[in-house]
């Protein structure tokens, strides 16, 4: 069976940066698959070109057996493709459940639709309340978002990437900058959402990705070194010469 | 049960003032301030309908004067050519026609403006809606057929009977009703779907995009209304001034509905209106003092911009709700 998401020879660089450079990845259905690598090695640049927020210099990007190279963000959401934001990127003028409810409201057909009060349809707000029950958060749900912390932020970034119902999850650091409790609480919660949908999560925290991870892949300047269990990245020289660091 | 914030208790307010005040200035005499009102009323139907892309959509047209002079023009060529001869496609002297006009050519202007201007982003959309709108300016100026920057004189108002926009207060009547329902029209498209979509890219475009939403069609969508309407008021604004001129949609006149907008405060449903009757009052107030009244009259904009946060509707209703 074809691979969920193929990338082949990715290349993206800006000006003399190379950030992306000939990435190859097959991640398969229903697999929790990480990346890790240092600071700089391309791993957002990798994860917008996904999304659609950036187009690759070169290389082709196949999802669900379509390439979906040159197609616009917003039409790779509505195939099944959606992700999480390393810096949060909520509306934060809005209240929480109305991010939600948008995100919600995103899987309809389209949303010209100009009489009924948005707030006023029961299954935006039901479900949207649902999702951020799983998080602790539907006592805030109509206070505005900027008002809420920065853990809170990154759990309703990730309520707002659930809500798409999305195939495919593209994460990008969901633990930064939380505190060890918090972070527990998020490794949990990914615990549980594993099996269930297909993740690409980049992480820092190495315990967490070892402990989550079903494949992991190693990138070190835009490039792929080694891709394998957490048994065989633990084992592989490259990665601990380049990487993980002689112990 | 029914609850009234802060805001809406305002809106009931102004609104009522705005009803009741003009027919007592007309029946004591003051003919004079019932002409004010109702200009003030024409220009807040054109500040509600910019409210909808600058307020909702954080779109900072710079060009939407184009449409009250698009909507003057189209009450002016009409009347223009029934009296005089040519152009029998659209002369006449039917309100139906006139605003039909106004409405369709400004949609379509609004249509293919915004369609371009909506590619760039912040300052270069301010720049280029401006130049659209300098470019509707040029248009007319260069038709001498219609007066060129003279203008055209509207011999005839536009007919609807069994009303009469000859009489002031039925103009104004109209020019009132209009404006309550461009607030009813507004406040139901802003809170509805589409306007969550519209206010969420006024957030944060880059997600609502991710969430799977082509934000530049609800965004042209929402400039077309936005257009339209303006349109409408402009063909109003034909029939209160009997006159249109390229002056009518110059930039400072888009800068200054812009203004009312700003000075009312954005995202409300009054504060287009407040803002419109703000400007109005304070024009008509300094102007009547002294000749340089533009000077002071800047910086009290000013002040009110930099220094009251949510415009006059934030400053009259504090910090509640
Ligand atoms: N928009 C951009 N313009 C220029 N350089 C960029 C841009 N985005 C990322 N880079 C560069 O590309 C490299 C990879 O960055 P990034 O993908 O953010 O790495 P990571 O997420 O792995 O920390 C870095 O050297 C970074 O400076
Ligand atoms: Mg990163």
């Amino acid at each position: 069976m074809a691979a969920l998401l193929e990338i082949t020879s990715l290349r993206k660089s800006f000006g003399g940066v190379t950030a992306t450079d000939d990435v190859n990845l097959k991640v398969e259905k229903g697999e929790l698959h990480a990346i890790i690598g240092p600071n700089g090695a391309g791993k957002t640049t990798l994860i917008s070109q996904l999304s659609g927020a950036l187009r690759p210099d070169s290389g082709s990007i196949v999802f669900q057996g379509e390439n979906i190279t040159n197609r616009p963000a917003y039409s790779r959401a509505r195939l099944g493709i959606t992700r999480s934001f390393q810096i949060t990127s909520l509306i934060m003028s809005m209240t929480v459940l109305d991010n939600v409810a948008l995100a919600i409201q995103a899987r309809d057909k389209h949303s010209f639709r100009f009489l009924k009060p948005a707030r006023d349809i029961e299954y935006l707000r039901e479900e949207g309340r649902e999702l951020l029950a799983q998080f602790g958060l539907d006592g805030r749900a109509d206070e505005p978002t900027v008002a809420l912390s920065h853990g809170e932020h990154r759990q309703i970034e990730i309520a707002v990437a659930l809500a798409s119902k999305a195939e495919l999850m593209l994460l990008d650091e969901p633990m930064a900058g939380l505190g060890p409790t918090e972070s527990t609480t998020m490794i949990e919660f990914l615990k549980d959402l594993k099996g269930k949908r297909t993740i690409l999560l980049i992480e820092h925290d190495m315990d967490a990705v070892f402990a989550l991870a079903d494949r992991i892949s190693v990138l070190v300047y835009g490039h792929i070194i080694a891709t394998g269990t957490p048994d065989e990245i633990r084992s592989n020289d490259d990665v601990r010469h380049a990487y993980l660091g002689e112990e | 049960m029914l609850q009234l914030t802060r805001t809406d208790w305002l809106t009931l307010v102004v609104m009522l003032a705005l009803l009741i005040l003009p027919p007592v200035f007309l029946w004591t005499g003051n003919e004079f301030y019932l002409l004010l009102a109702t200009r003030l009323v024409i220009l807040a139907i054109a500040a509600v309908s910019l409210n909808l892309v600058l307020g909702y959509g954080g779109l900072v047209s710079f060009g939407h004067a184009a449409y009250i002079g698009i909507g003057a023009y189209a009450v002016g060529i009409p009347v223009y050519h029934e009296t005089y001869g040519g152009f029998e496609a659209v002369a006449g002297y039917g309100a139906g026609i006139h605003i039909l006009l106004a409405v369709v050519i400004s949609a379509i202007f609004a249509l293919f403006t915004g369609a371009i201007s909506l590619r760039t982003k912040g300052v270069y959309f301010i720049m280029i809606t401006m130049a659209f709108g300098m470019m509707a300016y040029y248009f007319f100026l260069s038709i001498d057929e219609y007066g060129g920057d003279d203008g055209l004189v509207i011999d005839i108002r536009s007919e609807i009977p069994p009303l009469n926009l000859d009489n002031p207060l039925q103009l104004f009547m109209i020019a009132y009703v209009s404006l309550v329902i461009a607030m009813i029209v507004v406040k139901t498209i802003v809170n509805s779907r589409f306007g969550m979509v519209l206010q969420g890219a006024k957030g944060n475009n880059e997600r609502m995009v991710t969430m799977g939403y082509n934000t530049y069609f609800y965004k042209l969508t929402a400039y077309v209304i936005s257009g339209a309407m303006c349109g409408y008021a402009g063909a109003l604004l034909g029939n209160f001034t009997t006159f249109v001129s390229p002056d009518m949609m110059g930039w400072s006149r888009s800068g200054e509905l812009m203004f009312m907008v700003i000075l009312g405060g954005a995202t409300t449903a009054i504060g287009p209106v407040m803002g419109a009757a703000g400007f109005i009052l304070l024009e008509e107030f300094l102007s009547s003092y002294t000749i340089f009244w533009h000077l002071p009259f800047g910086l009290i904009l000013i002040a009110v911009v930099l220094f009251a946060r949510g415009g006059l509707v934030g400053l009259i209703k504090g910090k509640g709700k």
